[in-house]
């Protein structure tokens, strides 16, 4: 089953600064980022993702490989639904689940249990659904009292487990990742990572942007690579 | 069933309305936020109400040399709603921009951020409500059946928010200098809209008040409260003007919804 199909996406970000004006006399090729232009409007823009198709299919593990300024993080966002095509045609079957951002919607003045439902409601799950994955997030967290404490009486470490264990109580049949999360300390970080392993393992479709080639040839089964927005390379390994 | 039709209807504002339980947590969120720690928390509001509303009724009922027992709930009831209209006006400046992490991160639609911010203007408001209702009593003003509408102005007040809200945060988000251009016209609106004086104070040119929109819904909601006649008019052009933002902010979020993410 299909589950991303992707039909030759052009991404461009129009560009409103006052001062774009005078972009027009560098449109020099640089060595990160799209490419920078004019439109038939005289709108600077960059172009962040240049005619790219390609299908992702459930079971793909997919690594999202390039330059910063490829295109990697616009591609997540593409899929996530927050950014739309220029050109083109995106189609996306099954709902997506986002970790680009994991302490997205805490409130450090509101509690471990506040924050809890915030982030979860974000992601778009029920109260019946939060109220079932409490226990575990307990569990897992270890945090116990300091649940019922504010955010900003914990340490970034403890904040982090907070919003690594609601982050990942998601089920989606999509799963974005900006390279592999990795919190707390030495005991704890390997039980986030069998957490981290058995979400992916129980999502059919993972693409993760990185930078790390032993990552990409640990969990990864497909590796696109995007160079100026434009797809260089799409191959199994 | 209701909700999932709403979902379905592929119009942004409905499809929030069916995601009420995220604006509703949010709205709450803010005010939980904003109160933190405070003993008397969002009953500030009606304290801080209170005051300026004795303040300004004992002076200003001598400038207009008018009855204090008849003026002070007059400037009660337009001060709190034209409080209430005109904090959303001025929030809804940053209602995109300030949602950006949200925004940049899940595909929510748009109404969630409006629907957000007027919900807990709402809520505020609800906070203000004893006020109005002690001093309307205290003064005797006394009520007629219009109170059984004031609801449905209410709702009409609201939805002109939530329409007002989509257009100007839209906007905003992509010309960054409508948010202080709105800013200053809020002030100026204030002094030329009958909140702390009487229409009938203009005499033979209240005709200059029909041009002014937050007139109408101060009108239509002073009347449901204040013991006064009906008046058909304010309620024609409430419903009018309500309607037409509607279907505006409709058709300004389907030409805009595609791009708003990258403006940010």
């Amino acid at each position: 089953m299909k589950r991303i199909v992707l039909k030759d996406v052009t991404l461009d970000f129009p560009v409103y600064n006052s001062s774009s004006r005078s972009l027009k006399s560098k449109l020099v090729s640089i060595s990160t980022g799209g490419k920078i232009a004019i439109d038939t409007r005289d709108q600077p823009y960059v172009r962040s993702l240049d005619h790219v198709s390609y299908e992702i299919s459930d079971g793909d593990r997919v690594a999202l490989v390039g330059h910063n300024g490829s295109g990697k993080s616009t591609t997540l966002r593409l899929l996530a639904g927050v950014y739309h095509p220029t050109f083109g045609q995106i189609s996306t079957k099954g709902n997506v689940a986002s970790l680009i951002d994991l302490s997205l919607g805490m409130d450090i003045d509101a509690t471990g249990y506040e924050n809890i439902y915030m982030r979860a409601t974000i992601m778009g799950m029920s109260p019946h659904e939060i109220r079932k994955r409490i226990p575990e997030i307990e569990e897992f967290t270890e945090l116990g009292e300091y649940l019922n404490m504010p955010f900003r009486t914990y340490s970034t470490g403890m904040q982090m487990r907070l919003a690594f264990a609601v982050s990942t109580c998601v089920k989606a049949d999509i799963l974005l990742m900006d390279e592999w999360i990795s919190v707390g300390d030495a005991g704890f970080q390997a039980k986030a990572a069998d957490r981290l392993n058995n979400l992916i393992q129980s999502t059919p479709v993972l693409v993760i942007a990185t930078h790390s080639p032993a990552l990409v040839k640990k969990v990864c089964n497909r590796k696109i690579e995007l160079e100026h927005g434009r797809l260089i390379d799409d191959q199994p390994i | 069933m209701i909700i999932r039709t709403l979902k379905k209807s592929n119009i942004d504002f409905l499809v929030a309305i069916a995601d009420y339980r995220i604006w509703n947590l949010l709205a709450f969120q803010d005010i939980r936020q904003r109160y933190r720690r405070s003993v008397l928390g969002p009953f500030w509001i009606t304290l801080s109400m209170l005051i300026s509303i004795a303040a300004l009724g004992v002076v200003y009922s001598k400038i207009f040399k008018m009855n204090i027992d008849e003026y002070l709930p007059y400037l009660t009831v337009g001060y709190v709603l034209w409080n209430f209209i005109s904090t959303i006006v001025l929030e809804s400046t940053a209602v995109i921009t300030g949602a950006e992490a949200i925004i940049k991160q899940v595909n929510l639609p748009f109404g969630t951020y409006v629907l957000r911010m007027v919900w807990r203007n709402l809520i505020i408001l609800f906070h203000s409500f004893p006020v109005i209702v002690l001093i309307l009593i205290y003064f005797n003003v006394g009520f007629n059946i219009n109170l059984l509408l004031f609801p449905l102005a209410l709702l009409l007040t609201t939805a002109f928010a939530v329409f007002l809200g989509y257009i100007l945060g839209i906007v905003c988000a992509r010309y960054r200098d409508v948010g202080q251009i709105i800013n200053s016209l809020m002030q100026v609106i204030f002094y030329v809209t009958p909140v702390i004086w009487r229409a009938d104070l203009l005499k033979g040119n209240r005709w200059l008040l029909d041009f002014n929109p937050f007139y109408h819904y101060l009108e239509i909601l002073r009347m449901c409260l204040m013991n006064v006649a009906f008046d058909w008019r304010p309620w024609t052009c409430s419903i009018a003007i309500t309607c037409t933002l509607g279907l505006f902010s409709i058709f300004i979020v389907k030409r805009t919804k595609f791009r708003i993410a990258l403006w940010l």
